[in-house]
């Protein structure tokens, strides 16, 4: 068979350590100087793209994609320095791009180029969506394998171990394949101050919106954006009695 | 427990995508709770009655499961420390004095006309387990006054004291020795203001730190002190032992930090000088005297401190290094190109970083190992201005071949992933039996030396191997805040011998003291170091404190056995 061309498609998403805030207009959560990386699904996709190179498959490319605003260019020289090759972005600063959007997006990018497996995380942790994978194996008509916690090749049957319910799953299927990937898969390493120096001399081209056809638009209205309701506070009791009380008082005893 | 640590970090990306809602904006990284859950172990932890025996620079949270019970009472493993007869000891009748001062029955846990031993390990014990005491009272006052009283009585009556916060200290000064009276602050916990302009914070010296930083966070601002026990730790205690910790380097310490405080005298007398200026030029700047006192003139019950601004924009590199010459040059070009956003500059050497990847299972961030590593932090306001300079400052180190290697976090876990690597070591250095640790300020061309010269001592003695198992050491290994000029030296026993004690002590000592060090850079002087004051301070300095100790504690009730 010929090389693998991987695609891995990556989102710039709110640290996942940082308390998200609600704007005061409620239409969505505030970016404005928060501190922002890579979703940390996509990171296990880059990382396992890379090791399928590292364990000698025969990977001929791997492509990293994403489409957001210009920042997004910071995790693309992210996944560049932790193996990918190349990247594309397709710079949006204005629409917010919905799950079939995306999805339709990357079914263009697979064709024009000619890409046979597409590692994504199994969802970003700001919408949560959790399905952009699915869709896209959808419109290509390909083999999928979601939440996998193991990959492995052999020639050009891939064998995907998936995380289910109180167990695992393992399915088998041919390439051209979509894999989304799921927390046990790998621990993605860090990016090395040489790789990272290197990164910055790697391609990076940049595409509009508008090179794919444009018709991506918004079918979701965000109506409400609300923050969860603040937690109680408790009180406190001076003493065993005063607990029992205060116990009695709530009905509880 | 390789495996389950290599899920972890992912697990706990979801875990806190998920819970975000709950946390502060900007956690301070700490070692990760599955490495401290397992150690604790059984009679490892066990800490021989030495000097420096001990296993965290900066105090976990976690509770050694061993039964309180079993730990040797510090008057027996100390055999030359004698009860001062002149005190008198606890009676029924102070005990129906201390209870009318308090006014309640939750503020005093009275083993004096009944068994409360049970309540009282707590409070004789510290978390490390290497010291108990036998006090037989426990006084929690609510407020000064009550404090005031209370000191007054026990001062006529010649009954000692022992003021205790969290009780986190690392050298024995927050638990008694005998029987004197604990005198704890943990009900005085009010804040009583915070002003948003100028980041002045005063509250009551029982506040844990945690609560403090947590309240002052709300406001955009920070606590300038951070360390491992914060969640269980007092502002009064962080003051009275002047704790130094990870953001001294950017902040400054206690003596600057803080404004103004409120203690009480042993005579009774309120000491009001709760000043909120930053400027006050008018006579002796007495509040110093308490600030690292660590209780032996008197009890601090309120202090007020200047907070400054919390940095939005953290990022932090990992390097690997091939000399400590090339360290001092990474320390100097981080200084020049860093400058006003450098936070902490922190230095572990291969050997700590083996031990913490043995014992915690950890994957080291570096590929091939180095013979140093570094920890940068930046922190500032700016995030796209930060990382432009920390990215010309990476280009350069790199290209100027100072640093060898070096990763930088891309995220939160990574961060502290990365925190974790110079947080763990103290814990992984007990990890194979024991340890034995010295926190130490040692003039930075000098600082690495020691660590070289006690390995070679462990080498040609003969005591030390890493796979023989009848030989007590296990490793030397050195690490600690470059950037304050402050080594810890830990030496990994597999079981704490009187040999290893001859080879270290007094050697380390006299080593510290020929090239002008400390031989307590910020753990203080409590029980354990106490004897060996005079290798830091000479007998006019001693002498002058024995004065001041004098002048302001005339009976000798405060903290007795301790400090000078």
């Amino acid at each position: 068979m010929s090389g693998l061309r991987i695609l891995v498609p990556v989102k710039r998403v709110i640290d996942y350590a940082v308390k998200p805030r609600v704007n005061k207009a409620q239409t969505a959560v505030e970016t404005q100087g928060v501190k922002h990386s890579m979703n940390p699904f996509d990171e296990l996709s880059i990382e396992e793209a890379v090791r399928l190179r590292e364990r000698k498959h025969p990977v001929e490319d791997i492509l990293a994609f994403s489409a957001g605003p210009a920042k997004s260019q910071d995790i693309l020289r992210t996944a560049m320095a932790m193996g990918a090759d190349r990247a594309l972005h397709v710079v949006e600063e204005k629409t917010d791009l919905e799950p079939l959007g995306v999805a339709k997006l990357l079914k263009q990018v697979v064709e024009q180029e000619k890409r046979n497996l597409v590692i994504l995380g199994k969802q970003s942790i700001d919408d949560d969506a959790a399905q952009t994978g699915q869709m896209l194996a959808g419109l290509l008509g390909w083999s999928q394998a979601t939440q996998a916690s193991k990959v492995e090749l052999e020639g050009e049957m891939v064998t995907v171990t998936k995380e289910v319910d109180g167990g695992v799953e393992t399915v088998r299927a041919k390439l051209p394949m979509v894999i989304t990937t799921d927390l046990r898969l790998n621990e993605p390493r860090y990016a090395s101050l040489p790789n990272i120096m290197k990164a910055k001399k790697k391609p990076l081209e940049k595409k509009t919106l508008a090179d794919y056809g444009g018709e991506l638009g918004k079918r979701l209205k965000t109506l409400k954006v609300m923050e969860p309701p603040a937690r109680q506070g408790g009180g406190k009791v001076e003493d065993v009695d005063g607990l029992i009380g205060k116990l009695k008082e709530l009905g509880a005893l | 427990m390789p495996p389950l640590h290599r899920l972890a970090p992912p697990l706990r990306c979801l875990r806190l995508a998920n819970s975000t809602f709950q946390r502060s904006a900007f956690p301070r990284p700490t070692p990760p709770a599955f490495f401290r859950a397992h150690q604790p172990r059984g009679q490892h932890t066990e800490a021989a009655p030495t000097t420096s025996a001990s296993s965290v620079d900066h105090s976990p949270q976690s509770q050694p499961d061993r039964p309180q019970s079993k730990i040797t009472y510090t008057a027996d493993s100390y055999p030359n420390l004698k009860r001062d007869s002149r005190f008198k000891e606890v009676t029924a009748d102070d005990v129906a004095f201390f209870r009318e001062v308090l006014g309640s029955d939750n503020a005093i846990i009275d083993g004096v006309t009944k068994d409360a031993s049970d309540d009282l390990e707590a409070f004789n014990s510290d978390w490390m387990k290497k010291y108990r005491g036998q006090c037989k009272v426990v006084l929690k006052p609510d407020t000064t006054e009550q404090v005031s009283r209370i000191l007054k009585y026990c001062n006529e009556n010649l009954l000692p004291v022992n003021p205790q916060g969290g009780n986190t200290g690392l050298v024995g000064g927050s638990v008694p020795v005998f029987d004197e009276v604990v005198l704890n602050l943990s009900r005085m916990n009010s804040i009583h203001s915070f002003d948003e302009v100028s980041g002045i914070l005063v509250a009551d010296a029982g506040v844990i730190l945690q609560a403090a930083d947590d309240h002052v966070a709300e406001k955009g601002y920070i606590f300038p002190l951070d360390l491992g026990a914060k969640g269980s730790c007092q502002i009064g205690g962080n003051v009275a032992t002047n704790a130094g910790g990870l953001r001294l380097l950017r902040y400054g310490s206690m003596h600057g930090n803080i404004l103004g405080l409120e203690a009480v005298l042993p005579d009774g007398t309120i000491v009001d000088d709760l000043c909120t200026l930053r400027k006050n030029n008018t006579g002796y700047d007495l509040k110093q005297l308490f600030i690292g006192g660590e209780g032996s003139i008197g009890i601090i019950t309120k202090i007020s401190i200047l907070c400054p601004q919390r940095s939005p924009a953290v990022n932090v590199a990992y390097f690997g290094l091939s000399s400590y010459a090339k360290v001092q040059q990474a320390f100097r070009e981080a200084k020049i190109q860093l400058s006003e956003i450098l936070s902490a500059f922190e230095l572990m050497d291969s050997q700590s970083q083996a031990l913490y990847a043995r014992a915690s299972g950890a994957r080291l961030p570096l590929e091939s190992p180095h013979p140093f590593y570094c920890l940068i932090e930046t922190s500032g306001s700016n995030t796209d201005h930060d990382s432009e300079k920390l990215t010309t400052f990476l280009e350069h180190v790199m290209g100027e071949e100072i640093v060898a290697d070096g990763v930088v976090a891309d995220n939160e876990s990574q961060l502290q992933s990365l925190w974790a690597c110079r947080e763990g070591i103290s814990e992984a250095s007990q990890h194979f039996g024991g340890v034995y640790k010295y926190d130490l300020s040692i003039p930075l061309p000098d600082l690495y030396s020691l660590v070289e010269e006690c390995r070679e001592r462990f080498q040609s003695n003969g005591l030390m191997s890493d796979t023989d198992e009848s030989k007590p050491v296990f490793d030397v290994v050195g690490y600690g805040h470059m950037g304050d000029s402050n080594l810890h030296l830990n030496v990994a026993v597999r079981r704490y011998e009187k040999e290893v004690e001859k080879a270290l002590e007094p050697w380390v000592y006299e080593w510290v003291a020929q090239r002008k060090g400390s031989i307590s850079a910020e753990h203080g002087l409590g029980l354990a170091k106490k004897e060996f004051i005079q290798y830091s301070r000479s007998e006019t300095m001693v002498g002058l404190m024995k004065q001041l100790k004098k002048v302001y504690d005339p009976n000798g009730i405060m903290n007795p056995y301790k400090y000078i």
